[in-house]
């Protein structure tokens, strides 16, 4: 052992040269960063005021980060921010980490930061962790808009939600009213007993229920499919079975549409009983061809990375500061406003049917 | 443990005397070690060429802020990994006790216990979950590498169990910023400077006392260490109760750092925890390396990382693929030149004429 011990010491010495020569390297960028933080919260400070005519940069850089790289829904809505930054003149690069947790995310952020882009655009993988790696960003002069999930509300400028609970509670009672002529029983098909979103959207379709344009209409059933395919088609068939005067069927989740259209494809129901729901026009594309489904709905991804892209550049030029009732202009998607705690909204849920569909592929 | 060493003082003689015989194989073996911590600042060096290279921003004191405080918890854990493994043991669960700390202390967070009570209970915790391991590898004879598979995926479903799907995040902003901040103005972040307490602590246990040397003899032959009178269920108990322990902190370090608990966090850590050790020169076999090999293998994959989220075009992929080819190289390296050595060895010894005349 004693033989073994100068090495290390000398192995010791070697790695603490390198630690200092990291050290020293540190100390002048460390000052550089500093004046250059320094300038942009002046810059900031002095633009805190929102200026709508201010021109868009050119050359804008973004970053987008992802809750996780490889989810083809993700990548749908990141490709937006791409198409926004292009057709804006600037650039925008996917960071995401392999696993949707907090701690990769941070290190991505961190890393992103380092880079000096003018903004950052992220789907939180957790609102709180994240928080104070998107400070620090925002110290630095990087602008942060969170997107599809949104982070701590002071720790990004804006939120680009697809939807609020509010849309999606009424625009889905009005799909399927529109189609059994807002008059009949109706049933719902949801995830789980305890899912927070569902349960919330459900909450909002019962209040919807009782306008008066649909007073001829009444809820029977809420029915849960556990977001799994079997039991989904399962109580599909149980509600079919169950109320046979059963005239639709709102289903608001990916799962549980997909799944009663393959029940409703094969009964002898098909074409009788309505289904909407929230699906991917990838799933629901042959129930559509086949006759089996009218119309369904959902926010369209790649709309969202679009908005969140545009919303950044607005950002970063000086256009908004994340303030309530500041408005700016979104490309092909027109104006938006900013509503309180800094969220925008993309809109309304796009509805898909036999017109439409083959123009989406997600 | 003082007990230990005054009870047996002719055991820790023993060792020593026993490797007499050997000291020439000794000195070999530690000349190759010294070579692999060469090879080690050589990559070092490699590395700071290429990621200056990719980006400017790589050697920086933000990069080293960011990227230690990224590898802090597999850093802290890879110190108390390094006995388990020079004692010829393993330790997978490492990960999985850093998440069941974490979810208890959301927990009793929640239950509305204060952090200064909770966080002694974390690592006693935690040191009882090293301690189970310890208990079925020493008491049982079990392989640790089955007990620490199966104790993975036990720990991280206790922590499941104990905090659920969701998550806590509420915890005093004075201990968050404590683990997320740096040392007084420093570029260098706290947990480093935990990181840097426990190095020297656990570098002096190994390195320099009686217990830390009968770690290396139970390593480096158990059965002849068991023979020489070493406790070797003892010592091996102890070393699992310290890995639990370090992994429990590594939970409160993670916990605070992020202010969340969550029961997946830190996910594939032991892997990377893993690899640090190997790749610092650690035998897989047990019986030799160093904490000072470990930490600059800690550097260098560290610098690696950083190097890889600050390129613009590379694949956060690529991450995981490093990774897994360095935990194979630094297995496989050794490998190879101890049968090189062997060949050469053997070539030389039965042909001691040509070798002299050419």
């Amino acid at each position: 052992m004693k033989s073994a011990r100068p090495s290390a010491l000398r192995l010791l010495l070697a790695a603490l040269a390198l630690v200092a020569a990291l050290a020293f390297s540190a100390c002048g960028s460390t000052k550089d960063d500093e004046s250059s933080s320094s300038a942009s919260s002046n810059t900031s400070s002095s633009s805190n005021e929102a200026n709508p005519d201010a021109e868009i940069k050119q050359g804008l850089k973004t970053v987008s980060i992802p809750k996780q790289l490889g989810n083809p829904y993700e990548e749908f809505e990141h490709s937006g921010v791409d198409e926004a930054l292009k057709e804006l003149g600037g650039s925008n690069s996917i960071k995401g980490p392999t696993d949707a947790s907090a701690s990769s995310q941070i290190s991505i952020i961190n890393a992103a930061v380092q880079q000096k882009p003018d903004a950052i655009i992220i789907a939180g993988n957790d609102p709180d962790a994240v928080a104070p790696a998107l400070k620090q960003a925002a110290q630095r002069g990087v602008k942060v808009v969170g997107m599809d999930s949104d982070v701590a509300a002071d720790a990004r400028s804006v939120f680009v939600n697809q939807v609020t609970t509010q849309l999606v509670g009424e625009n889905q009672v009005e799909s399927i009213g529109k189609q059994i002529g807002y008059k009949g029983d109706i049933a719902i098909l949801s995830a789980t007993a305890n899912a927070t979103n569902q349960n919330a959207w459900i909450k909002v379709m019962k209040e919807t229920l009782k306008k008066p344009k649909y007073k001829d209409m009444k809820l029977v059933k809420v029915a849960y499919g556990d977001d799994d395919d079997q039991k989904s088609f399962q109580e599909m068939q149980g509600l079919i079975q169950a109320y046979p005067n059963l005239k639709g069927v709102i289903s608001p989740t990916t799962v549980g549409v997909a799944a009663a259209a393959r029940y409703l494809s094969k009964s002898p129901q098909k074409g009788k009983v309505k289904l909407t729901g929230l699906g991917f026009p990838n799933q629901m594309r042959k129930f559509v061809k086949d006759g089996t489904v009218d119309e369904f709905q959902l926010w369209v991804p790649k709309d969202v990375g679009y908005l969140a892209g545009q919303a950044a550049a607005a950002l970063a030029s000086g256009r908004i500061t994340g303030k309530e009732g500041e408005k700016f202009e979104a490309g092909r998607l027109g104006e938006y406003t900013i509503g309180a705690d800094g969220e925008i909204v993309l809109g309304p849920l796009t509805t898909f049917s036999a017109d439409n569909i083959d123009d989406f592929d997600f | 443990m003082p007990a230990d060493t005054t009870a047996t003082p002719p055991t820790t003689g023993a060792p020593a005397r026993d490797a007499e015989p050997t000291a020439t194989g000794g000195a070999r073996l530690r000349a190759v070690l010294g070579r692999w911590e060469a090879l080690l600042i050589g990559l070092l060096v490699l590395t700071a060429v290429f990621g200056q290279g990719i980006s400017s921003e790589f050697l920086t004191g933000d990069s080293f802020t960011t990227g230690s405080l990224d590898l802090s918890e597999v850093a802290l854990m890879a110190l108390a990994l390094t006995l388990v493994i020079v004692a010829a043991e393993i330790d997978l669960s490492v990960a999985s006790v850093l998440a069941l700390s974490s979810a208890l202390m959301a927990e009793l967070w929640n239950g509305g216990m204060p952090l200064e009570l909770i966080m002694p209970i974390c690592l006693a915790a935690g040191a009882a979950c090293g301690a189970f391991n310890g208990l079925l590898v020493t008491r049982f004879g079990l392989p640790s590498l089955a007990v620490t598979i199966g104790t993975l995926a036990l720990f991280r479903g206790l922590a499941l169990v104990v905090i659920g799907d969701e998550s806590v995040t509420d915890f005093p902003a004075n201990y968050t910023d404590l683990a997320f901040g740096n040392f007084a103005g420093t570029f260098v972040p706290n947990t480093m400077v935990l990181f840097a307490i426990l190095a020297v602590a656990f570098g002096v246990l190994l390195h320099a006392t009686p217990f830390g040397r009968s770690i290396y003899a139970i390593g480096a032959n158990e059965e002849a260490a068991y023979f020489t009178g070493l406790r070797v269920k003892r010592v091996k108990l102890i070393l699992f109760t310290l890995s639990g322990l370090v992994a429990a902190l590594a939970g409160i370090v993670i916990t605070l750092r992020n202010s969340t608990a969550a029961a997946n966090v830190g996910q594939g850590f032991e892997l990377t925890a893993i690899t640090a050790v190997l790749l610092g020169g650690v035998s897989i076999f047990g019986g030799r390396g160093t904490i000072a090999g470990v930490i600059l293998a800690l550097l260098l994959l560290g610098g690696i990382q950083k190097a890889l989220l600050l390129s613009q075009s590379i694949s956060s992929y690529w991450i995981q693929i490093v990774t897994g080819a360095l935990l194979v190289g630094s297995v496989l390296g050794p490998n190879i030149a101890r049968r090189v050595s062997e060949a050469r060895r053997r070539g030389t010894s039965h042909t001691p004429e040509e070798g002299s005349t050419t």
